[in-house]
């Protein structure tokens, strides 16, 4: 879903570069709560995992493929706001290194598939909390539909960006990215409950669960 | 901790190297829906140090493509690390 450069008006581009950037900034400036000792190495990893995994293109119908995206295992594991750097980190290093993805369109693209899943997953988690018991098939059930949601939600705010920019029309392009994408946020859904699963046997203690005043909860609240 | 970010690590970086030659190389969703709905060629490219995900100068094209995803889990768990711990501390 990586927008390249050209696809975007630079109206377009500057006007999601803002929240972008927001929610990047607002990460970083609360990381010194929300990243504890813990957490510090937990980043690191998490954003090597989503690089690695994004590189896997699985094919879905028609000729096409999808890539794990990740905003929704960052948003279960870190929350919203250090999802979205997460996913900022892997961006910058993609479109520097690998010219996957446009230099102009990144905040679109950070936007797209980090900060929008991260904000997505990170109310329902936040919503879970309320009316969900704290069951390891409740967090795995918000993860799949919270990936599933944060995989759409990309892919409409894809959608809406490339309209805007006047590159095709809204009514056009916007069942075309959902359509594919209702496929992909299924191979997004089943590797998120996967890595979820495997985070839960073996350091349950790094996601949240009945703990207490999480920080990603914190952060959304 | 220290661990599980080597065992995480690991699997990262088995994956990028060992599975990606072998991952789809189909157009992506927004890909095919640029190309059916004309506008694919919009789009620019440039240059980069390891562009498309092969590492220049390996004449395998699957060796390319691991190494690439190699030294870029590397490169990102690098940045994300220490971007964490600058701003943590």
């Amino acid at each position: 879903m990586h927008i390249p450069d050209g696809f975007l008006s630079n109206e377009v581009a500057v006007a999601c570069a803002i929240p972008a950037v927001a929610a990047v900034g607002y990460g970083l400036r609360r990381a010194d709560v929300d990243l504890d000792d813990r957490r510090v190495p937990l980043l690191g990893v998490t954003a090597a995992f989503v690089f690695a995994a994004q590189m896997l293109n699985f094919p879905v119908a028609g000729g096409t493929s999808g890539h794990f995206l990740g905003a929704a295992l960052a948003a279960v594991l870190l929350g919203p706001w250090l999802a979205s750097l997460v996913l900022a980190v892997v961006l910058v290093a993609q479109a520097f290194v690998f010219a996957d993805g446009g230099i102009t369109a990144l905040g679109a693209n950070a936007l797209n598939m980090g900060v929008l899943g991260g904000v997505v997953v990170g109310g329902l988690m936040l919503a879970a909390r309320h009316a969900l018991p704290a069951t390891r098939g409740a967090l795995l059930g918000v993860a799949a539909g919270g990936a599933w949601l944060a995989v759409m939600a990309g892919a409409a705010g894809c959608a809406i960006e490339l309209a805007a920019s006047g590159t095709v029309p809204l009514g056009t392009v916007l069942p075309a990215m959902l359509g594919v994408h209702a496929a992909i946020g299924a191979g997004e859904a089943v590797i998120t409950v996967a890595a979820v699963s495997a985070v839960l046997a073996a350091r349950p203690d790094l996601l949240h669960g009945p703990a207490p005043a999480p920080p990603m909860l914190l952060a959304v609240s | 901790m220290r661990r599980f970010t080597i065992l995480v690590l690991a699997v990262a970086i088995g994956l990028a190297t060992a599975a990606s030659p072998f991952a789809s190389s189909s157009p992506d969703g927004l890909e095919k829906v640029a190309a059916d709905h004309g506008f694919v060629d919009r789009g620019t490219t440039r240059e980069a140090p390891v562009r498309d995900y092969s590492l220049p100068g390996v004449r395998d094209a699957r060796v390319a493509t691991g190494l690439a995803g190699f030294l870029g889990t590397l490169v990102v768990f690098g940045a994300g690390y220490g971007l964490a711990r600058r701003a943590a501390s």
